[in-house]
């Protein structure tokens, strides 16, 4: 256990120090970059005198080291700083926000990730004949479409012409999980259209690469059945590869949250980015990139975490 | 059913589905009617090169085909039942009870995610053969038999945590604890080093007699099959070239075919004494990976013109980082290269050009070796154009010439190595060393990815190659009969240290070092009843220490 | 080679690739009206003069697609030249030069690839001016560490084979051995990918116009005209599909080849096949 402990140990350090890394490259693509927000707040018309002391209400005027370690301060606390625009807190402003958007992610992973290894197992059971030939090319147009393609033809289907789903998904503080549920269905639809095919044909390789290992043919020379051969001596090896898979596929996911929630003009994370991306509003900017890229670099964590894990060679050292 | 025949295999017939990317699926007949019975408890070797179609045989045996592998005619009784009329579920009650499988890399036929234990006696639970517990006491008794270390203990282990060799006999008693009739042992000891495959041998022969067990054995070393086997049959392209005793096939071969395996490695070289001056001498060398330990240490040796030194040893002797140190592409730790009287600079991108001409490489796979997007013509001129600066017709002569000495057609020139087979690209990598006039060439064991008959060609041509430009060979091998057929003088590896080192007659007369002793007694020789010559010698001598 | 072993499937990525190319260059040639002429009603359906409908400001819809070709086929194939140059010419050398180069720039490549593309993109564009340099910099540059990683490790697999250690030997210098032992044995791999970038790009820069932080009115882009039109669905107006369908068309038919370029190239690998 001592090896698997250490490496495990090592992959969370390496985590954090990315995620230290990313804050810095995410406050200097930010900040000594062109532009400047006293004068985007402002307007062209600003007397320099306003300028001069946003500049300074902003702490513009400081060295960027010591506003770096102020705005990563404020983070260690919890304190996301101040939305530029409306002056809103934006720790505030991302908590309900936040929540919405994985809610959004965890009903599309419920239905994409047990729908992709189902299907990814048929894949394998019948490989190269038509179902694994009809998985493969839908996986080349999945990964073609636009995800506003995918919504937009859900909205007019099942929004519009059959009514089934409300077109916007409206969620609201108070409301029953049913409705929200209802809500989100066809935004979390969208979702798992999206990574679904991508996440099947990873499963399909990730067992068929474990169903060509030599050990599976012993198993079978040994009279096995099909169900016994797959059950004990393909899946404890096949676990690990299609939990990567499946994170993979969620960090994905969440990326794919940005587009989705516009399109559905659905009051989470992604569409809050976007909103304050345009108003040039730096701080929520830097916020989001920055949870987007800790979840991101979290859930690959994870992933690398599990394959350490089921690794018997890690588990059991020599 | 009959004991003498309780395995007949009827005019089977194996074919194959080629797919390749870009054309449509062809079939592919590999086995042509191959027809071989088997009496309890009797072994019988399948023997032939690549492409004879012998372990397609052996897992008919099991009604198993690997990859697009299809039996496609003929009839397989076991126990007089045919089993290619099997069901399904017929054939699962079937395999792992009546026939078992032994496969050649055991390190990767084990599940890495459970015990050694748990998977021996698998196949023994599954036919509802014996409880648990006597399971687990019949998998020990056979540890102990195949002479495994802790043969209680040892089941608890998962399969990284166990080296090759034992690996290889666990799974022997994988096969043999459901007491099945047959166990087909797929090449089981080629993967491994010699030293360890006389005991991985020694104890397969032993569990056989011990169990009674019939077995067919494939293998493409006869000098193998001849210690264990009750019957051979040859085998080539799919079909049965010759079926008979071993005493009769080793002894008195009927086939052409047969005796040139049979005689394989039989060239004979005359041994060239040292001369005053040796062309490259190699002295006190250490060398090592990176930050890593030293991988040799403090190696001697002399390399003399128009000779062959052999350096010999097995996996992780060192004998292929003696061969790069040489290159420079590992310039060494300590110590010196002196080639023709003056220092060799220890690195290779710091040497002159004429330095690099004079000493070529040739790789054990050609088919990495040679860039396949060049033409065979790119490959042998780039040489001739690099270091002479020779073009046009002039090179394209030269390049025809080289064609000829490698005993290849002239119009080779235009091919790509993917159209070669594996003795003509090796033969095309010659001519690449060749075409730079090199006063050295390094060898790095050329011969062992090809079939025997293949290498026999490709050492003929090396030591005719050798008569004619009077180069030097350093020839880096594993193999003990490749080192008789062609060395001058030989340097035995061991640990990264030089065990033994002398002219070839010098090293192979006794008194031997322990390590040498081991090496050379542990090479199957093509005679009967060599391997209990050799297991009971062994025995007296730890007896007598 | 062959045309006949070229399987259908390629050959319709092919066609319609081709047709869209076709309309892209000669847009102001084949298409009937102006890009920004408010030609008729708001929405109009498929009509015989306006065969795709209007859009949401009565402008022809085909006309606008022909236009559109154009902007999104030309920014993404540029933003493509410039994550391929970048990223190719870099994974080569930090492969063949190795050592702390190589580390260099793999560590930073990592390093902005822990951050999804679309989110980076994001964070970068909310300080940069907007406009069309700005977006095919930002894309190229931040695809092009997908690139690297991509050809660095195809060189890296061909620089540990024994006919590039054999070159070595004979004292090649690096610029041969990478263009003329590495290269033709990474090409095909190469192409492959770059059709794929091509797609990224595209639905890359759709995405963001489609966001509203690509290309800006009146500039007529697919993902823009997304945008446009997106209210209409609602309403049953099926015109923001024909843009976003343009988008998928476009892109499986460059899966497509490049599908087809990349089996073909297994069989190249060397060796005889079958067994």
């Amino acid at each position: 256990m001592g090896l698997a402990f250490k490496l495990i140990a090592q992959r969370i350090s390496l985590g954090i120090l990315l995620l230290f890394a990313v804050s810095v490259l995410i406050f200097v693509g930010t900040q000594i970059l062109p532009g400047d927000v006293a004068q985007s707040i402002l307007g062209q018309s600003a007397t320099p005198e306003n300028l001069a002391n946003l500049r300074k209400d902003l702490g513009l005027n400081d060295p960027p080291l010591t506003r770096y370690f102020n705005w990563l301060g404020g983070i260690m606390v919890g304190d996301l700083g101040t939305a530029l625009t409306s002056g809103a807190n934006i720790s505030e402003a991302i908590a309900s926000r936040l929540g919405n958007t994985l809610f959004l992610a965890a009903v599309a992973a419920v239905i994409s990730v047990p729908t992709a290894i189902f299907l990814g197992l048929i894949a394998v059971r019948y490989k190269d004949r038509w179902p694994d030939k009809l998985i493969s090319a839908s996986t080349l147009a999945s990964i073609s479409l636009p995800e506003f393609f995918i919504g937009y033809l859900l909205i007019l289907v099942f929004g519009v012409k059959l009514g089934w789903f409300p077109t916007v998904a409206t969620v609201y503080d108070g409301m029953g999980f049913g409705d929200r549920l209802n809500a989100v269905m066809l935004p979390a639809l969208t979702l798992t259209l999206v990574v679904l095919a991508h996440m099947m044909r990873m499963t399909r390789a990730a067992i068929l690469n474990v169903m060509q290992s030599a050990y599976i043919e012993t198993a079978e020379l040994k009279g096995l059945s099909s169900f016994k051969v797959i059950w004990k001596h393909a899946l404890p090896n096949a676990i690990s590869p299609v939990i990567n898979v499946v994170m993979l596929n969620m960090a994905y996911l969440i990326v794919g949250v940005v587009v989705v929630e516009v399109i559905f003009v659905y009051p989470g994370m992604g569409q809050y980015l976007v909103d304050h991306v345009s108003k040039r509003d730096v701080p929520v900017v830097q916020a989001c990139g920055l949870i987007f890229a800790a979840i991101y670099i979290g859930l690959n964590l994870i992933a690398d975490i599990i394959s350490v894990l089921s690794n018997p060679r890690l588990r059991h050292p020599k | 059913m009959n004991d003498a025949h309780f395995l007949d295999i009827r005019d089977l017939k194996i074919g194959v589905t080629v797919r390749e990317p870009g054309t449509p699926p062809r079939d592919i007949t590999i086995v042509h009617g191959v027809s071989t019975t088997l009496g309890k408890g009797k072994v019988l070797g399948l023997i032939g090169e690549s492409g004879a179609g012998k372990s397609t045989i052996g897992l008919s045996s099991l009604a198993y085909g690997r990859g697009g592998v299809e039996i496609t005619g003929g009839e397989v009784f076991v126990n007089g039942r045919d089993i290619l009329e099997m069901g399904r579920s017929g054939l699962n009650a079937f395999r792992g009870r009546e026939v078992s499988y032994v496969s050649q890399s055991a390190a990767a036929g084990f599940n890495p995610a459970h015990r050694l234990i748990d998977q021996v006696i698998e196949a023994t639970l599954e036919h509802g053969l014996m409880s648990k517990a006597d399971a687990e006491a019949r998998a020990k008794e056979l540890f102990a038999a195949l002479s495994l270390p802790d043969p209680e203990t040892i089941g608890d282990r998962y399969p990284h945590q166990v080296s090759g060799g034992q690996l290889q006999r666990v799974m022997t008693a994988m096969a043999l604890c459901p007491k099945p009739d047959l166990i087909v042992f797929d090449e089981p000891t080629t993967a491994l080093d010699v030293t360890t495959q006389i005991d991985v041998l020694a104890a397969i022969k032993n569990a056989i007699r011990l169990t009674g067990v019939a077995a067919l054995y494939i293998t493409h070393d006869l000098a193998v099959v001849a210690q264990v086997a009750d019957e051979i049959m040859v085998l080539r392209d799919g079909v049965t070239i010759e079926h008979g005793s071993t005493k009769q096939i080793i002894e008195d071969p009927q086939e052409d075919y047969t005796q040139a395996l049979v005689s394989v490695r039989s060239i004979v070289h005359q041994e060239k004494q040292p001369d005053a001056q040796p062309l490259i001498r190699m002295e006190n060398i250490v060398a090592g990976y990176g930050s890593g330990p030293d991988v040799i240490a403090d190696v001697t040796v002399d390399i003399y013109q128009g000779q062959t030194l052999a350096v010999v040893g097995e996996s992780g002797s060192g004998k292929s980082t003696l061969a790069r140190v040489l290159t420079g592409l590992l310039p060494a730790r300590s110590g010196q290269i002196s080639f023709d009287g003056r220092t060799l600079t220890n690195a290779q991108k710091d040497r002159p050009l004429d330095d690099l001409r004079d000493i070529q490489m040739i790789y054990q796979m050609a088919d990495t070796a040679m860039n396949p997007r060049q033409t065979i013509g790119t490959i042998i001129g780039r040489p001739i154009e690099f270091y002479f600066g020779i073009k046009g017709q002039e090179l394209q002569n030269r390049i025809a010439a080289l064609l000829e000495k490698i005993e290849l057609p002239a119009d080779m020139a235009s091919r790509y190595p993917a159209e070669l087979s594996g003795g003509q690209k090796q033969r095309v990598c010659i001519a690449r060393a060749l075409a730079a006039e090199p006063k050295v060439i390094i060898c790095d064991e050329v011969t062992s990815a090809l079939d025997p008959l293949v290498a026999d060609g490709i050492l003929k041509l090396l030591l005719d190659l050798q008569k004619r430009e009077n180069v030097a060979y350093m020839f880096i091998t594993h193999d003990l009969a490749t080192v008789k057929a062609i060395a001058d003088s030989i340097a035995v590896m061991h640990l990264g240290k030089l065990a033994r080192y002398g002219t070839k007659t010098h090293v192979l007369t006794p008194p031997f070092d322990d390590y040498t002793d081991l090496l050379l007694s542990s090479v199957p020789e093509m005679e009967l009843g060599w391997l209990e010559a050799v297991t009971a010698s062994r025995k007296m001598e730890s007896a007598g220490n | 080679m062959d045309l006949k072993t070229i399987p259908l499937s390629a050959w319709l990525g092919i066609f319609s690739t081709s047709l869209f190319a076709f309309a892209a260059i000669f847009a102001p040639l084949i298409a009937p009206y102006g890009l920004s002429d408010v030609v008729g009603d708001v929405w109009e359906p498929m009509s015989r003069e306006h065969l795709l409908g209007t859009d949401n400001l009565g402008r022809d819809l085909l006309s606008r697609m022909i236009y559109g070709a154009r902007t999104t086929l030309t920014i993404a194939a540029l933003a493509t030249i410039v994550s391929f140059t970048l990223g190719a010419f870099l994974g080569m050398a930090a492969a063949v030069i190795g050592g702390w180069a190589d580390q260099l720039l793999s560590r930073g490549v990592d390093l902005l690839m822990s951050i999804p593309t679309l989110i980076f993109a994001l964070v970068v564009l909310s300080v940069m001016p907007a406009n069309i340099l700005t977006l095919i910099l930002v894309m190229g540059i931040l695809d092009a560490t997908r690139v690297f990683r991509l050809s660095r490790a195809v060189a890296v697999d061909v620089n540990v084979m024994d006919f590039v250690e054999a070159a070595k030997l004979r004292g090649e210098g690096r610029i041969w051995i990478i263009t003329r032992e590495i290269l033709p044995n990474a090409l095909s791999t190469l192409v492959a990918e770059l059709g794929l970038r091509f797609i990224f790009m595209v639905l890359f820069l759709s995405a963001l116009s489609f966001l509203g932080l690509g290309i800006q009115p009146p500039e007529a882009d697919w993902g823009g005209m997304v945008k446009e039109n997106k209210d209409g669905i609602i309403f049953g107006i099926p015109a923001a599909l024909i843009p976003a369908g343009a988008i998928a068309v476009l892109a499986i038919s460059v899966n497509l080849i490049a599908d087809w370029i990349l089996n073909r190239t297994t069989d190249l690998k060397g060796g005889r096949g079958g067994n």
